[in-house]
């Protein structure tokens, strides 16, 4: 296959919080309209990866550089940031703490349009209203404060309000991962009508491996900081080749499932 | 040991023969919520066998936690309860003091979050061994040896110095494996589990069940597990019942579920789960949300506003549960359905 030119390529990634190695040496490149899961169990360091390309995190070496633009170190300017904003958007676990609970959707929505395109109102209007029509919320949904919406209908906001700013990449840290099964499929369903109808790239930070095959068709697996495993979905699930994946694989419930049970490493689960 | 079992050790035998461990018959439980009375349960019946592992599966406000709670009554203060819940043959409902406390040591509970369940600055010994203690009268010594026994079972082997510790300095894995533990040490013989590997990774998941399942088979242990995980229910209990809007909707043998499930909702909830085996183009997702027992439209079939096979006769009346095919639903069509609502896993 042809490779595309990168929207987002991460080289040499590594990031220390004191002694802890949290991120080692993790590269990978998303092409345009590509989608990318990064696959791992607490400590991983898969949210400390995607904490460091939104700029919550500084790495400690390594680069990271999105639509061309080098963004490894810290904005140096309010326009530089909302160029960035620009370039990578991400949607949460919990929508519910990353909302602005005084602030309507159309409000949240329309904040967005204002700061990064500059629209006249008549057009951010329009697009509101596109945009809410994107994500599936009514007009009284729209009105609502996060308050007055259910989990579910907090998500699509939060996607709505992270494709308002018209990201090259969109960054999915667990955001289904709370949401009831039935929801949860409506929101996937959401999420897999915006990349085949946008040009937008995901980057999917889960645990959960059937919504990663349901989502991304590359796949990197980290284990304690690295980069394990490396290919498409449909290749990693089916014929994992790492032994934590291939454990990661076993774990999964299944009819006939025999979960196995390895004796506790002492220092190995030390909270 | 048994002998420090006052209540409920009469029917012992009783548990060998075909009379159910747990009996919840016709539990129906409404919460002071802003002043009103407020469904949570409608009419919840089902039984669990001694050894018996039972699944109990739902959404958001499907009231399978308020269930567990109803049976070890740990309901908030102000709530109404019809109906019984039977455990070998005594009534629940009306145990008080030194009953009250031999009963939750026969039924033990373990939570999601043990983080919220433990008192942070008591050492995991004092709280492991405290209903030893308090309510059997077990000298600390003893009560303390059974405690580092009970860890070597769910593969703590070190639990001389688990004792001395306290819950921050275990992982949330590790400290779930210490709540089984001094859940089982006072010889239970129901084990109410309310999601308790929700919080924990996969890996960490399947080596809990392992414990859970090892554990349920040297001790004859019965399990009520609550999960909103239909496939974890499936794949570790031998039958499961689905709650929805506060009520029973099917009860099924696991095996039986996701290809021969007989409720529309559980063949949709299936449905809706994407599948680590093959990408879908789209997912079968079940319009609207799932609604708790006082939202529900009263007087008809509550999946009915979600439902792909809705017809008049839903919205009828509140449908019963019948009997079918070796399990429940609770589907007027239930008959007509028979055998269509499967998932089948290649299509």
């Amino acid at each position: 296959m042809a490779e595309a030119a990168p929207v987002l390529e991460v080289s040499g990634l590594r990031k220390e919080f004191g002694e802890l190695v949290a991120v080692d040496d993790v590269s990978f490149r998303v092409p345009a309209a590509g989608s990318l899961a990064i696959v791992g169990e607490s400590g991983s360091g898969k949210t400390t990866v995607a904490k460091m390309i939104v700029g919550l995190e500084r790495p400690t070496a390594g680069t990271i550089v999105a639509c061309g633009n080098d963004r490894s170190k810290p904005a140096r300017s309010t326009s530089d940031r909302r160029r960035r904003g620009g370039e990578v958007q991400i949607v949460f676990q919990d929508p519910y703490s990353s909302l602005d609970p005084r602030q309507t959707v159309e409000a949240t929505l329309d904040e967005i349009l204002r700061m990064h395109h500059g629209w006249p109102k008549d057009r951010r209007r329009q697009r509101v209203l596109e945009l809410t029509e994107l994500v599936g919320l009514d007009a009284r949904q729209t009105r609502a404060l996060p308050r007055g919406l259910s989990g579910g209908q907090r998500q699509r906001v939060a996607i709505a309000r992270a494709l308002a700013a018209e990201p090259r990449v969109l960054i999915l840290d667990e955001s289904v991962a709370a949401l009831d099964v039935s929801i949860q499929a409506q929101v996937l369903n959401l999420l897999a009508d915006i990349r085949d109808e946008t040009s937008v790239s995901f980057v999917l930070i889960s645990h959960d491996l059937a919504v990663v095959r349901q989502l991304a068709e590359e796949t990197i697996v980290m284990w304690r900081g690295r980069v394990v495993e490396r290919g498409a979905t449909s290749r990693v699930l089916d014929e994992p080749q790492d032994d934590y994946t291939k454990q990661l694989r076993a774990s999964v419930p299944r009819p006939g499932w025999k979960p196995q049970r390895r004796l506790v490493a002492a220092a190995d689960e030390e909270g | 040991m048994s002998a420090s079992i006052p209540a409920g050790a009469t029917a012992t035998a009783q548990s060998r023969t075909d009379a159910p461990l747990l009996e919840v018959d016709g539990l129906t439980v409404h919460l002071p919520v802003e002043g009103a009375q407020r469904d949570v349960l409608r009419d919840v019946s089902f039984g669990i066998r001694a050894g018996e592992a039972l699944g109990l599966v739902g959404e958001s406000g499907s009231g399978k936690s308020m269930t567990a709670r109803a049976i070890d009554r740990l309901l908030p203060d102000g709530a109404e309860v019809e109906g019984a819940i039977r455990f070998e043959g005594r009534d629940v409902g009306t145990l008080a003091g030194a009953d009250l406390r031999a009963f939750r040591g026969r039924v033990a509970m373990i939570f999601q979050d043990p983080r919220a369940h433990v008192n942070p600055v008591r050492r995991i010994g004092d709280f492991m061994t405290e209903a030893l203690r308090t309510n059997l009268g077990v000298p600390t010594s003893t009560a303390e040896r059974r405690a580092v026994h009970m860890l070597a079972q769910v593969g703590i082997d070190d639990g001389e110095r688990r004792l001395r510790q306290y819950p921050h300095e275990l992982s949330g894995g590790l400290l779930q494996r210490v709540m089984i533990a001094a859940a089982l040490l006072t010889e239970p013989r129901l084990l109410l589990a309310d999601e308790p590997t929700t919080a924990l990774d996969v890996t960490t998941q399947a080596e809990v069940m392992a414990i859970l399942h090892d554990l349920r088979r040297e001790f004859d242990l019965a399990m009520l597990f609550i999960t909103h995980d239909l496939e974890l229910a499936a794949a570790v209990c031998d039958r499961t019942v689905v709650m929805y809007a506060g009520q029973i909707v099917e009860v099924r043998s696991s095996a039986l579920l996701h290809g021969d499930p007989l409720h529309p909702y559980t063949a949709a909830l299936a449905a809706a789960r994407p599948d680590i085996g093959q990408t879908s183009r789209r997912l079968r997702a079940i319009p609207g949300r799932p609604l708790s027992a006082f939202e529900a439209p009263p007087g008809e079939c509550a999946f009915a506003p979600r439902c792909p096979h809705v017809v008049d006769e839903c919205r009828a009346g509140v449908p019963d549960i019948v009997e079918l095919d070796g399990g429940r639903s609770r589907c007027v069509r239930a008959r007509e359905l028979r055998g269509r609502l499967g998932v089948s896993s290649d299509g």
